[in-house]
Formats: structure tokens, C-alpha cells, sequence
């Protein structure tokens, strides 16, 4: 498995452990109070609803008692490249206005809704329906408490743009402001994570920067349990899942007959 | 070296601008490219054009920008002299103005101080701190009343835009004049008026329409935030994340 992420200084990357996670959704939860994702009156229609963080629930399609169900939370994957060997990401590639960017220190592809004009390219690019669009402006009714909820260090999103999982970027701004306060250039491991690895109960989220290689994750993705989402796209996502089961990591991908490897040795 | 024969021309080279200017100056009444103007028809375009220049440059900026005078006013100049007042301390210009306006625990800029700070040094209305007219309803409107002053703020950004004070003032080593002028030297309150469409300072946008600035802290603008990073030499921070969130 291919994992380089040499062009930054910081490449802030994510790993989920399938095998922890519950499915609870208190990543999607924590992630929506966080950024001011608005609710619709009508959540159950998913067309239209918005998660940054979305949960979907797989199962290896067998009779009881061979059923085994799991679940992948899926945030922005943060893609490096675009699949063609360009250093974009794919929705930052089509963006008209350039309102998306890769950030190269950090490696997060930022969003600035402003900017954004609402085409919706970048949705049709992205290949893990990690973009949402708005069709209304949020939606916080006065008077039930949902407005006192927001958080000043996101700004809301209007009528007309595309939205997305940010890696929670106004924390690392925060962590960055802690760091200077105390006189440190550098933040250092665990004083930038996202609302989702916070909040997760099971603690299947760990997140730090996959560039250094004392942090956990760039620790973690070496485990050849270790997979990204449809990885063949070439997009180099920088969201690695582990899972210790071969049905899941087959489901990652679009495999032909017989061309999934299942993990049969254990190496370092 | 010699020249191709089509850059001999001089038509070309000026360009277009410049060969109308030419034509209006030199009033070549055998031009067909221009049609002449008459005295008259300067008079009455000139009738036109002052007025609307008038309505747009000066009357409606008038008309934008409501005038609100802050709630009392604060002598600046006042403070910062130490023969009159004691107390603010700071080596530099920077740490006197981070006396009062300053960075909290978590490194956040808390900008225009709290009642709490100022009654720091004006605690009783009896003191002898209560002598001006100004202080002395400070002390009884506020004080006494325990009640926050509702200052204006000159340097409210829009929502969707971060702005660190500290990476700029700690990290950077700017002084708080290059953006916000020489409050420090002030003893009156500027005014502070407000875009009756977008509800911003005019600080933000400038005092100038036309967008001419004499000073870094006229206006305070993307572009400008971007100069300045390009010039310090960085222009990674001209990233659309850091400053937009």
C-alpha cells in the first residue's frame, strides 16, 4: 500500500478503527453541534439533509448466524491528489472560483463559503459524497435553543453554497493561538484534534499528523489492516480505516473476481 | 539593432487612450473618428458630469455611513501619559496598549476592555478618579450601576473571517498602530459610523471611496491583510484557511 505524504510540513490525517466503532453516531452529532450544521425541519429526507460526518452501515450480506454488520463514519477524506498524478485534490480541481483549496501546510481542503458559488461541481467530483449543498439557509428556530448552539468560530452557511468537513479547522487555529500564547511556533500532539475523534466513545478516531512520525496515526496506517477508500482512485485520501476483517476492506473498493488480497501474514 | 517597420508607427505604440486624448486637445475638427465638441456641448457635458460626481463621491458615502458618537468618550492620550496617569506599565508601545486590550489564558484577544478592567483603577465613586465631567458619569451611569459600556467597535470583521491578534502582535511583532492608527496619541473618540446596508465600520472598507489609502490602517480589507503578508514575506498566509473560517 502506497502512503506518502511528503509534500507538506503537516499532513493532518485521521484513522478510524471499523473494529471499534459502534455505529452510535455521536461522531455525526458532535460533529454537527460543532460546525453549525443546520437541520432541516424534515431530517429523514437524506437529499437534502446535511452531514459533515456521515455514518453508513455495511454488512457482509449473509444468513444468520454468519451476519457481521459494521459501520464507517465517513468525514472528508482530504484527498492529496485528484487521481491524475496532480497535486489537487478532485473538487479543488473543478472548482470555478477556486473557493476550495489544498492547503499545503496543513493538507486541509479548506472551503470558503463567500466564495463559493454554488455550482456543485465540486459535488459531482468528489467521489465520497463528502460535499453537501444548501438548499435553504440553516435552519435554526428562534425561541427552541437551537440558535444559542452556535459556535462563533465557524460562520454559518447561506442559501446556495457547498459545504463540507473542515478537519474541524478552527481548532487547530485555536491550538495554533494556545501555542503562540505560550510561545511555541509548533503545536504538538493531541492539542489539535477534530469535534468527531473528541467526542467518539469508543475512541475509534484518532487523528494527528500523518507527516510526523511520532504521532499515533502515521503509526497506525502502517498496519497492513490499514485501508483508504477506494483507493485505486489514486485520490489519496488522508482518512485510513482499520479493520481486522476481509469482507470489509474488500467493500472498500470495486475489486474483480479474485483480485482482493486478504490479509494472511502479520507483519510489522 | 534595427526596429521592425511596424512599431515605426506612433498610432500604435500609444494606443488607443492616448490618440483620443489627442484628438480632444488638438480639437481636429476634420475628424471623423470623434465628433468635435462644441463649447456648448462641453458645458453641457460638464453639467452632467459634476453633479453625478458630487452625488456619488460625496453624497452618498454621506448617505451610506450612519454617524453614532460612542456612549462617552475615552481619552487615550490621557492614559498613556504617565505624568497624569500611573499604573499602565509596559516597555514597549505594544505592552502599554496590552494593559488594558489584552490577550486572555488561551491566547484569544479580548479586545475592548470590560467594566471589570477599568474598575481595576476606578473603584469608588468618591475617589478622587471621578473629577471630569466624562469620569464623573462613568462612575455614576456604569460603575455605580455595575453595567457594561456599549462601545462601538471600529474593527468588527464579517463572520466568515478569522483573525488571530496574537500570531500578529506576539509572533509577528506588529505594532497595534499598523492597523488600527495612533489611538495611543488620541484624546478624543473617533466617531464610529456604520454601513447602514452591511452594518460594518467604515474602517473596514475606508474612509476613502475611491479606495486611495494614505495609511496602513485606512482600510483593512483582504487585499490589504494580503499586501501586507506579501511584502513580510508570507505569502503562505495568504491561504484562503488562514484567515477565513
Amino acid at each position: 500500500m502506497e502512503k506518502e505524504h511528503g509534500h507538506g510540513k503537516h499532513q493532518y490525517g485521521m484513522v478510524i478503527d471499523l473494529d471499534k466503532c459502534t455505529g452510535c453516531g455521536t461522531c455525526m452529532t458532535a460533529c454537527a453541534a460543532e460546525n453549525n450544521v443546520s437541520v432541516r425541519p424534515d431530517e429523514s429526507d437524506k437529499q437534502r439533509s446535511i452531514a459533515w460526518m456521515q455514518l453508513f452501515k455495511i454488512t457482509n450480506g449473509k444468513e444468520f448466524p454468519h451476519t457481521e454488520v459494521s459501520y464507517f463514519p465517513r468525514p472528508c477524506m482530504h484527498c492529496n491528489e485528484n487521481g491524475r498524478g496532480h497535486h489537487v485534490s478532485p473538487c479543488v480541481s473543478v472548482c470555478p472560483p477556486t473557493a476550495t483549496q489544498l492547503d499545503l501546510d496543513t493538507g486541509i481542503v479548506s472551503q470558503i463559503y463567500t466564495r463559493c458559488i454554488g455550482c456543485r461541481y465540486c459535488q459531482a467530483a468528489c467521489p465520497y459524497k463528502a460535499r453537501y449543498f444548501n438548499w435553504w439557509d440553516g435552519y435554526f428556530p428562534k425561541g427552541k435553543g437551537l440558535e444559542r448552539y452556535l459556535s462563533p468560530e465557524v460562520s454559518p452557511r447561506m442559501r446556495g453554497v457547498v459545504e463540507k468537513c473542515t478537519f474541524c479547522h478552527h481548532r487547530l487555529m485555536r491550538a495554533k493561538t494556545k501555542a503562540y500564547a505560550e510561545g511555541r511556533r509548533e503545536i504538538e500532539e493531541g492539542e489539535y484534534i477534530t469535534a468527531c475523534a473528541e467526542a467518539c466513545p469508543a475512541q475509534a478516531i484518532t487523528f494527528g499528523d500523518l507527516n510526523n512520525p511520532k504521532h499515533k496515526v502515521s503509526q497506525l496506517i502502517k498496519s497492513p489492516y490499514a485501508f483508504r477508500l477506494l483507493e485505486r482512485l489514486n485520490t489519496k485520501p488522508k482518512v485510513y480505516y482499520l479493520s481486522t476483517k476481509d469482507w470489509v476492506r474488500k467493500m472498500a473498493d470495486n475489486y474483480l473476481p479474485g483480485e482482493f488480497k486478504p490479509v494472511t501474514k502479520i507483519g510489522g | 539593432m534595427e526596429k521592425p517597420a511596424y512599431s515605426s508607427a506612433p498610432s500604435s505604440k500609444n494606443g488607443f487612450i492616448s490618440s483620443l486624448i489627442n484628438r480632444i486637445l488638438k480639437y481636429d475638427k476634420s475628424s471623423t473618428f470623434l465628433p468635435p465638441f462644441s463649447l456648448g456641448g462641453w458645458i453641457f457635458f460638464l453639467a452632467g458630469l459634476i453633479p453625478n460626481l458630487i452625488l456619488g463621491w460625496l453624497i452618498f458615502p454621506m448617505v451610506l455611513y450612519s454617524s453614532q458618537p460612542q456612549p462617552m468618550n475615552f481619552n487615550h492620550a490621557l492614559h498613556l501619559n504617565p505624568d497624569k496617569v500611573d499604573g499602565i506599565e509596559g516597555d514597549t508601545e505594544t505592552d502599554k496598549c496590552l494593559f488594558c486590550h489584552e490577550f486572555r489564558e488561551d491566547g484569544t484577544f479580548a479586545g475592548i476592555p470590560k467594566l471589570a478592567k477599568c474598575t481595576e483603577c476606578h473603584d469608588d465613586p468618591d475617589s478622587p478618579l471621578g473629577e471630569s465631567a466624562p469620569e464623573k458619569a462613568f462612575l455614576t451611569n456604569y460603575v455605580a450601576e455595575e453595567k457594561e459600556v456599549p462601545w462601538l467597535c471600529y474593527s468588527r470583521q464579517p463572520d466568515c473571517v478569522y483573525f488571530s491578534h496574537i500570531a500578529h502582535v506576539k509572533m509577528g511583532e506588529i505594532q497595534c498602530r499598523v492597523c488600527h492608527g495612533d489611538h495611543a496619541k488620541t484624546e478624543k473618540l473617533p466617531v464610529y459610523k456604520e454601513n447602514r446596508l452591511t452594518g460594518y465600520s467604515i474602517d473596514i472598507w475606508g474612509r476613502n471611496i475611491a479606495g486611495y489609502k494614505r495609511h496602513t490602517w485606512d482600510r483593512m480589507k483582504m487585499d490589504d491583510c494580503a499586501e501586507c503578508h506579501t511584502k513580510m514575506g508570507h505569502e503562505e498566509n495568504n491561504a484562503c484557511f488562514v484567515c477565513h473560517k
